[in-house]
């Protein structure tokens, strides 16, 4: 059979996702997709469909997250859950070589990555973005992390336009969502009885292509469209109802960079930390910080040692340490730290925000500090450098 | 190093008042153990070793926290003999569960716990080994955590600088992929404030942590437990939480402090 052409939309009935994943596992694909565990939707190896939640949505808000059984909601209403993409791209730990003392010198070897492709589905505009912002961080500077890109290459990405959103969200203020933006190789929309497809990639056009789908009928395809904007136009008049309940938060990017950045010595920054713990959690959850750090383990004899890295956070003692000290001694200064990295100095850095709005920070924070009600309280005014 | 008839360096490994899960941490190293007896001279550990070695030793380890006159002048003689001196466990490095008696009536204890009190001469306080004597290094955990503890050894065999992490415990959560029980389950969780090393045991079993590593740098547990009582938990049940085996390291005594404050808690919150 022909591939569709890329940007062409198919249509299947619901279980036939089944096939969808029997096809990538038969093109050797590690399917991956999301799960109920343990009171959450994380993401996890998926063979069959029966194991999606469907008709379960999670509420959401600051240090708070909860799954329902809703009668009314799809196959794909909840939103993101406690993880990313960034365990696939860049693990949370992992050996970057291995080191074994001979008689006159030392071996050197770097561990293989396990090259089985992965595929993710059920993937939101948010996750997308905040994959194109780590693509910038780890493959388009002037140093290109090999790890990262053969990763990355091997991807395959199954979006979903969101239909809902969490009181958490505010991708709208970021326009990083609710639909889903290009670099997906399949995007997923849900009818009643239906998911239309649309190809993204000629990977995606080659998948598709084995799914026996059929031509939207006339109207489906906005039909769909329409529910994901109705959905932004929701989010976008939250601020109007004064109801962060029903669908999103707002985050004001007008002059966002300068009113960090000009207001260091705000008060504001000393009574955040009063009640931030200096956990980390946000930047563990965090669809794009990437800082890692790398320690070397040895056996007793040293002679065998392995140099690996992990998952870091600025807020960490030991993230900004020096001989002379950490350079970020208080939670107050490592607050500042991480709002200032991601919304105003990452722009300087790498051309664009640090954050998509997912929300997960806020989440996922034991006493639910929320980023966007920091960066409210410091003001609209722009102060003068 | 100081030279032993095996030019190995000595080890040295003591107890105090302590239940010796730390000691028996280190005998459960089985794969490592042999190695580490390779490396060291094991000159005085009486749970694994009848025989015995005079010191000075190169390294000391000492489990177990300070109660009585006799072990305040005990710890002083140990440290003279010992050129590295590690404290070992929340006992020797907080004062471990024990240290409860530093607000109550230790009178009443012995009542209610001996037969004869008249025999028993003990101080009011159980402390830290670091209050009574320099300590080089302390590795924390009710109990220590194996890894850990090799870790360590390897590290001061090795000539390295020694290291554990001073993160909290959410960060090795997060590393596992554990789903969070304080914000999934509304479960009260000290993780947030507890120092890492054990590797989430406790949440990746769904139950919170209860701060056996004790307190992490920059710890704020008077957030946490704000945080917890407008999430409806019992402040007695927090200050409960606060009291365990670092109930005396000093962030931890502070929040139960505060909530003990706030609330009319009688007597009955900490006992
Ligand atoms: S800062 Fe928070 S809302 Fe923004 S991308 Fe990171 S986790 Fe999501
Ligand atoms: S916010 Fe902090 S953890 Fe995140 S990338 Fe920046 S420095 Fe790293
Ligand atoms: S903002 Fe929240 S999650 Fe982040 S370090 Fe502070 S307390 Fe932890
Ligand atoms: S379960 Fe406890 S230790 Fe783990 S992330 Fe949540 S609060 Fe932190």
């Amino acid at each position: 059979m022909a591939s569709p052409r890329i940007g062409s939309w198919i249509k299947i009935p619901k279980e036939r996702l089944q096939q969808l994943i029997d096809t990538l596992a038969s093109d050797g694909y590690r399917v991956v997709g999301p799960r109920i565990r343990d009171g959450a939707i994380i993401l996890d190896d998926l063979t069959d469909i029966r194991q999606l939640p469907a008709g379960v949505v999670d509420e959401q808000d600051g240090g708070h997250y909860r799954l329902r059984e809703d009668p009314t909601a799809g196959w794909f209403d909840f939103v993101v859950g406690p993880q990313s993409l960034k365990p696939f791209v860049l693990p949370p730990r992992e050996p970057l070589l291995q080191l074994q003392r001979t008689s006159e010198t030392w071996q050197t070897e770097t561990p293989e990555i396990d090259d089985r492709p992965v595929a993710v589905l059920g993937l939101r505009g948010c996750d997308l973005h905040a994959l194109s912002i780590m693509d910038r961080v780890f493959l388009e500077g002037p140093y290109v992390d090999p790890r990262y890109e053969k990763r990355r290459a091997s991807l395959f990405l199954i979006g979903v336009h969101c239909r809902r959103a969490a009181p958490t969200c505010f991708c709208h203020s970021l326009k990083t969502g609710p639909a889903l933006p290009a670099g997906f190789d399949l995007g997923l929309s849900e009818l009643e009885e239906h998911f239309l497809l649309e190809v993204g990639s000629r990977r995606g056009a080659a998948v598709a292509a084995r799914l026996q789908g059929e031509e939207p009928a006339s109207g489906e395809i906005t039909r769909a469209r329409m529910a994901t904007r109705a959905l932004e136009q929701r989010m976008h008049d939250r601020p109007l109802h004064g109801d962060r309940r029903t669908a999103g938060r707002w985050l004001e990017t007008d002059h966002l960079r300068d009113r960090l950045l000009g207001n260091l010595e705000h008060p504001r920054w000393s009574e955040v930390a009063e009640r931030c713990l200096a956990c980390a959690n946000c930047t563990m959850v965090c669809p794009t910080c990437f800082c890692t750090t790398v320690e070397e383990v040895s056996d007793l004899s040293g002679d065998s040692v392995t140099r690996m890295r992990r998952w870091e956070s600025c807020f960490t003692w030991e993230h900004s340490y020096t001989t002379a000290g950490p350079v970020h001694p208080t939670t107050q200064s490592r607050y500042r730290q991480w709002l200032t990295h991601k919304l105003a100095s990452w722009h300087d850095q790498f051309g664009t925000s640090g954050c998509v709005g997912c929300g997960r920070c806020i989440t996922w924070c034991p006493v639910g500090i929320d980023l966007t009600e920091e960066v409210a309280a410091l003001g609209n005014e722009v102060p003068h450098a | 190093m100081v030279e032993s008839p095996s030019k190995r360096p000595t080890l040295a490994v003591f107890k105090f008042a302590s239940c010796d899960g730390c000691q028996l941490t280190m005998l459960d190293c089985e794969r490592e153990l042999l190695a580490i007896a390779d490396r060291v001279e094991i000159a005085y550990f009486l749970e694994a070793r009848s025989r015995t070695l005079d010191g000075p030793y190169d390294i000391g380890l000492v489990e177990g926290s300070v109660t009585t006159e006799h072990d305040a002048e005990r710890i002083r003689e140990i440290r003279d003999q010992c050129r590295t001196l590690i404290t070992i466990g929340a006992c020797a490095t907080a004062g471990g569960i024990q240290s409860l008696r530093n607000w109550a009536d230790i009178d009443d204890f012995i009542r209610q716990v001996y037969a004869s009190p008249q025999y028993i001469e003990t101080l009011a306080t159980s402390t830290p080994i670091s209050d009574h004597v320099k300590v080089d290094f302390e590795l924390r955990g009710c109990p220590i955590d194996k890894r850990q503890l090799v870790m360590l050894i390897t590290d001061l065999l090795l000539g390295k600088q020694l290291r554990v992490p001073r993160y909290s415990v959410c960060l090795e959560c997060k590393l596992k992929h554990t789903v969070c029980v304080a914000v999934a389950r509304g479960v009260a969780c000290l993780g947030p404030v507890t120092q890492a090393g054990c590797g989430a045991i406790c949440p990746e079993y769904a139950r919170e942590c209860f701060g056996c590593h004790g307190p992490k740098e920059s710890a704020n547990p008077v957030s946490l437990a704000r945080h917890y009582q407008r999430g409806q938990h019992d402040p007695s049940h927090l200050v409960h939480l606060l009291s365990n085996f670092n109930a005396a390291a000093p962030p931890f005594r502070n929040a139960a402090e505060m909530l003990e404050q706030n609330s009319p808690l009688s007597n009955e919150g900490r006992s």
